[in-house]
């Protein structure tokens, strides 16, 4: 009885990536029917300064993103554990980022954020009166705040998991040997958590290449070079431009990607011993 | 939700109590004595964090909801601050009048059918890997799992290929059948993991009893598993419902359009109209949101569903 979703993964999952291998070797237009032009795409992507910019920027974007999101996520997630009432109450507003789709958080800040009747423009402090989106420096640091605020909630609920479970006793340990809250934080939260660490790394780091809503209904539909991490464009190579089959290659850049960091989080971490170890905690 | 609100106001300052905010299955211990320690100074420096957390999470929320009810007229004036003095649903009306609930509707079907699918395909290979454990099983389940690194967006332009020449671009099947495809790896790997946690023994009474496949996945697997299923069904409903990335390659005209790809057309259509397109923010969240209100802590484990152990 495997065989249904055996069909369906093949067919609309692994199948499409042997089909990308293809169209990245032929010239489509999307009109009339592929024709076969060897290495040339590949040729041209990889010597194309825009892909390395663009690969550059995915880099950027997924390493500052991981930077912004876990202290903040560990945080949140160890004081959210806690048990006050206030923490019960603050944690569902906190969540609540998880409810809207991309598309809609976009479109929602791209208002916010508009320089002359946005949310900065009234707020009276002159260094938030700026041009966020249109500004080539500052976008990229608006998109890594925007996707924080989407994603840091997801992130945040691992962390509290992980921290629920943590045995008390380290704590009351920890207190009785004179620890302060710092300390305990340190010496016993922190090492606890390191399988929660690369879960949500892997999820994280894997995830980056899904940005992709977020940066395109932001900017519009025509991203400008400050955004344009590699599945932008290759959409727009592929859509926008019409050329398939350099776009073709990106993509397979992206599966290369994808897998080579999903094996290295995998290796490096003993991710798949995860559980086991933590049920010697 | 009602656990939540119980708990909120009967912990007050009992550490002990059995009803829990949190709720966690996970925990161990009565409660973490970190937090409510005697004598232990209160935690101001996660309790400023938190709020300022709280500001940067609540501040555009509640920009989105008062912008969504303040009239057009004098927008550009206004200091968008302050809730507005003459609160509208002109915005709301405008959106309702433009198509919305086709849109809502096409969410719906789509939704439902890649969830559907998704779910019975998944049960019944999650069951055959559990109880039929060959090499061939064992195999099928290490390549659904390869499933997990192969990222979406790769695979929009062959699929846009594909189905075109299946012509079925511009279907709401060309919506649902790689919603399915890419739903697969997770769902099939969280079931497994649920339906292997179910005793021998139950099979083999059932299978004593002249039970074949079916009778056992429909008697035993299917009310066992329901935990596990209603968590990847909520998992997978989220994923495809906010979906962005097929709608806008895999369709084009307005009658197949879905709610986020709404959104973007609103934002084109409206441009000025900024109460309008906050109102369709809104109003496409409002499913969710409702979801969030009434079963949060069903939505929160299928959102993390299969990650936060």
């Amino acid at each position: 009885m495997i065989a249904p979703a055996m069909a369906f993964f093949v067919v609309f999952a692994i199948i499409p990536l042997a089909v990308a291998v293809y169209l990245s070797f032929t010239q489509w237009d999307a009109i009339s029917d592929p024709t076969f032009v060897g290495l040339a795409n590949w040729t041209s992507v990889l010597g194309d300064p825009v892909t390395i910019r663009s690969l550059w920027l995915t880099l950027q974007i997924i390493v500052v993103s991981w930077l912004v999101q876990t202290p903040i996520s560990i945080l949140l997630g160890a004081w959210t554990a806690g048990q006050q009432r206030n923490r019960a109450v603050l944690g569902a507003v906190f969540f609540l980022p998880l409810i809207f789709s991309s598309a809609a958080i976009a479109i929602a800040f791209k208002a916010i954020l508009d320089p002359n009747f946005g949310l900065s423009a009234s707020l009276g402090l002159p260094f938030l009166k700026q041009d966020w989106l249109g500004n080539q420096q500052l976008v990229l640091y608006v998109v890594i705040f925007i996707i924080a605020w989407q994603f840091v909630p997801f992130h945040t609920l691992l962390y509290q998991g992980g921290v629920r479970q943590i045995p008390a006793s380290l704590y009351e340990a920890a207190s009785i040997d004179g620890a302060g809250r710092v300390q305990q934080f340190f010496r016993i939260t922190l090492p606890q958590l390191r399988y929660t660490v690369v879960t949500s790394s892997t999820l994280m780091v894997v995830g980056s290449l899904t940005y992709f809503d977020v940066i395109f209904v932001l900017t519009g539909g025509v991203p400008s070079n400050g955004t344009k991490i590699l599945p932008i464009l290759m959409y727009v190579t592929g859509f926008s431009a019409n050329e398939f089959g350099p776009a073709s290659v990106m993509a397979m850049i992206l599966v290369v990607i994808g897998l080579v960091l999903a094996l290295l989080l995998t290796k490096l971490s003993g991710f798949t011993k995860m559980t086991s170890q933590q049920e010697g905690a | 939700m009602s656990q939540q609100l119980l708990g909120s106001t009967t912990v007050a300052d009992d550490t002990r109590s059995i009803v829990s905010p949190s709720g966690s299955p996970g925990r161990r211990g009565p409660g973490r004595a970190r937090n409510r320690r005697a004598g232990q100074r209160p935690n101001w420096l996660g309790g400023i964090g938190a709020w300022i957390w709280f500001a940067i999470v609540a501040l555009p929320i509640y920009s989105i909801l008062i912008t969504s009810l303040r009239p057009q007229e004098g927008f550009f004036e206004s200091n968008q601050l302050l809730p507005p003095t003459n609160p509208t649903l002109e915005g709301y009306a405008l959106v309702l009048e433009s198509d919305f609930f086709r849109y809502l509707a096409n969410s719906v079907i789509v939704t439902v059918a890649a969830v559907a699918i998704t779910v019975f395909v998944c049960v019944m290979a999650a069951y055959t890997i559990v109880r039929r454990n060959t090499g061939v099983t064992r195999a099928a389940f290490s390549f659904f799992l390869l499933g997990l690194a192969i990222p979406l967006q790769a695979t929009i332009i062959p699929l846009f290929y594909m189905l075109s020449k299946a012509g079925l671009y511009d279907t709401l099947a060309a919506l649902v059948l790689p919603s399915v495809g890419f739903a697969i790896p997770v769902t099939v790997l969280i079931l497994v993991n649920f339906i292997r946690d179910i005793p021998n023994e139950l099979f083999e009474s059932m299978r004593v009893d002249g039970s074949g496949n079916w009778r056992m996945l429909f008697s035993l697997v299917l009310p066992l598993a329901r935990p596990a299923i209603v968590t990847v069904a909520l998992y997978n409903a989220l994923n495809v419902w906010n979906g962005f990335l097929f709608p806008l390659v895999l369709t084009q005209s307005p009658d197949k359009r879905v709610l986020p790809l709404s959104l973007w057309t609103f934002q084109g259509s409206f441009t000025v109209n900024i109460p309008a397109v906050l109102a369709a923010v809104v109003l496409s969240t409002l499913p969710v949101f409702l979801l969030y209100l009434f079963g949060r802590r069903q939505l929160i484990a299928g959102m993390t569903a299969g990650f936060s152990k």
